[in-house]
């Protein structure tokens, strides 16, 4: 039962960070790219102020696996890295952080360019 | 022309179509969802094999990073993405499609110029304002710091 | 300023003498699959990239319309081509090999109209013996000069329509025999002011609705006088507001106004949103079912006015609206 809790509370809170999304897509006509920035820059700010730690406590995955856990990891990273080392931390903490992430779309990006070819879209619905 | 931009834009604004937000929330939430309880899965599973919390994190994040570019590579992602909407462009696994699509599809133009300058087209401004913010809050941080010592 | 009303020029001796379609495989399953020349099967042809396959379609529906006009290159007088990448490369690498006396045209979606105009203008004005007229556009290198690499998953919003991939060719000469160019009207830039770029119908209308009136006033004409009034692809948001523009003149285009986007694809079946779009999809549409239908009668009198959307992605991303254009072109069978 606390397993099944766990599981339901990353699809409930990783579902609706999404629906957020959605909307801006259907109400503001956002751009994809105007959306993931804002996720990620919504990520480092709620992060910052302390609120996203909380949140990923709570739902887990549903919280780290959307892009505003990307960008909550930045700021975790910054603040632990001035901590350490002071202002010089400002500016290696959120990739030191990030860097598994980054590094692995890149790793996987080179390795997919090299491997597929693009395809031709299908419209069957 | 007989009408003015301002009337033809309500026109047309009449004319056209809104998305149908009854199906787009619902998919998208359902979609979204299951992706993330897949990461919350591969966090137990790692957590499990005795990594710690951090690297745990990481290997998730890698993983659905990966099965993402596996997904874009054989054309099904975007599939997916039709119907997801939002729910399969905010997960990681979005951003990962959004660098490992124009790798593939702008390959034909090179190794260089083509698959290695245009890989971050799309995704590039995430890491733009994503890392700037950051430093940001890191030279913030820093000085709220030294007043509060 | 005043309100320039151009000229509907007239043509006497300008028919078309052959024609040809070649299309991609979706093109094939749509409600007029088994009326083109040539299906493209993988919508490569053999090609490495997707826009050296289009360059293929229109190599092929050239090839199309030599093989049925019984002429070799060197008996064409002039050939009028385009389609919607950055240099028009889909023609000029398509046609190379050709060695036809070759002019660029560009006029987005509308290019095929605007090609027929110029091919019946240098037939009817005797200066070449015979005309071709060719344009093309391909999905997948129009998504990734305008939009998205094909791989990604952008959300396409209700109002966006399918690039078409096919390519549409004809001969114009001085045959005698239907289908006759009779009168055409040049389009204006008409800017509505639209600035959303997966909404070109909308972009579109305002220079159809203009193009159209003036075709009517030049030809003393109505709507009605016409079997058929085909727009090139305004798609479903872009017939609504056309429909919506004649009404409030008290005209009402509706009954016998068809347009190719709506027509190449089946919207119900086929995921195309507001429906297709490009200069392949007029040109096919034409090449394909139109003009074998006015050739035998079955159509008498026809307004063909292709539109286009003068959409640029650096425009845009600059803050510019989209602008438009429209060219008519009437057929008889008579």
């Amino acid at each position: 039962m606390e397993t099944f809790l766990e599981y339901a509370k990353a699809f409930v809170v990783g579902g609706a960070l999404c629906v957020v999304g959605q909307l801006l897509i259907d109400l503001t006509k956002l751009t994809p790219a105007r959306i993931l920035v804002s996720y990620v820059v919504a990520g480092v700010l709620l992060g910052a102020v302390g609120v996203y730690q909380p949140l990923i406590d709570f739902a887990g995955g549903g919280a780290t696996v959307p892009l505003t856990g990307f960008g909550n990891l930045l700021a975790k990273g910054v603040k632990e890295a001035v901590d350490k080392d002071g202002l010089i931390g400002a500016l290696t903490g959120g990739l030191t952080s990030a860097a598994a992430g980054v590094t692995a779309a890149i790793v996987a990006g080179l390795l997919a360019g090299l491997i597929f070819k693009s395809g031709s879209k299908i419209n069957e619905k | 022309m007989n009408i003015s931009n301002r009337e033809y834009g309500e026109l047309a604004k009449k004319r056209s179509p809104n998305s149908k937000m009854y199906k787009t929330l619902p998919k998208a939430f359902l979609i979204g969802g299951i992706i993330c309880t897949i990461g919350e899965g591969l966090l137990n599973l790692y957590a499990y094999l005795g990594l710690n919390e951090e690297h745990a994190g990481a290997l998730t994040s890698t993983t659905l990073i990966f099965l993402s570019a596996l997904l874009t590579g054989f054309e099904i992602y975007d599939r997916i993405a039709q119907q997801a909407g939002a729910g399969s462009l905010v997960p990681i696994t979005g951003f990962a499609n959004a660098v490992v699509s124009p790798a593939i599809d702008f390959k034909s133009e090179g190794y260089v110029l083509g698959l290695g300058a245009k890989m971050f087209v799309i995704a590039g401004p995430v890491i733009v304002y994503g890392v700037s913010a950051s430093v940001l809050y890191g030279i913030v941080y820093y000085i709220v710091g030294l007043f509060m010592k | 300023m005043g309100y320039c009303t151009g000229k509907t020029f007239r043509y006497d001796r300008a028919s078309i003498q052959c024609y040809a379609a070649v299309v991609g495989k979706a093109e094939n399953e749509g409600p007029y699959g088994g009326e083109f020349d040539e299906v493209i099967d993988d919508n490569r042809g053999g090609a490495d990239t997707w826009e050296q396959a289009e360059a293929q379609f229109q190599k092929k529906a050239v090839g199309h319309v030599l093989r049925k006009s019984g002429l070799s290159p060197e008996n064409i007088g002039v050939m009028f081509a385009g389609d919607l990448l950055n240099q028009c490369v889909s023609s000029s690498y398509g046609l190379k090999d050709y060695y036809i006396p070759f002019l660029g045209i560009y006029g987005a979606c509308s290019t095929f109209a605007e090609g027929l105009l110029l091919s019946g203008a240098m037939v009817n004005a005797g200066y070449v013996d015979n005309a071709i007229a060719v344009t093309s556009s391909h999905f997948s290198s129009a998504e990734r000069q305008f939009r998205f690499p094909l791989n990604y998953g952008g959300v396409r919003p209700p109002t966006a329509q399918w690039t078409a991939t096919a390519s549409g060719a004809a001969l114009v000469a001085s045959t005698g025999k239907p289908p006759f160019i009779r009168a055409a009207t040049v389009g204006k830039i008409e800017d509505m002011g639209v600035t959303d770029v997966n909404n070109m119908g909308a972009a579109m209308a305002g220079a159809a609705y203009d193009t159209l009136s003036r075709h009517f006033t030049h030809m003393g004409s109505h709507p009605q006088d016409y079997d058929l009034i085909i727009t090139g692809d305004l798609g479903l948001v872009g017939s609504e507001l056309l429909h919506d523009l004649f009404k409030r003149d008290g005209v009402d285009i509706e009954k016998n106004h068809k347009d190719c986007g709506l027509m190449l694809f089946d919207r119900a079946t086929q995921d195309v949103h507001a429906g297709g779009s490009g200069c392949g999809c007029s040109a096919s549409m034409m090449c394909g079912h139109f003009l074998k239908r006015i050739e035998s009668g079955e159509l008498d009198r026809v307004l063909f006015c292709a539109t286009g959307a003068l959409m640029s992605t650096t425009m845009v991303q600059q803050g510019g609206s989209i602008p438009g254009i429209a060219h008519a072109v009437e057929l008889t069978s008579y």
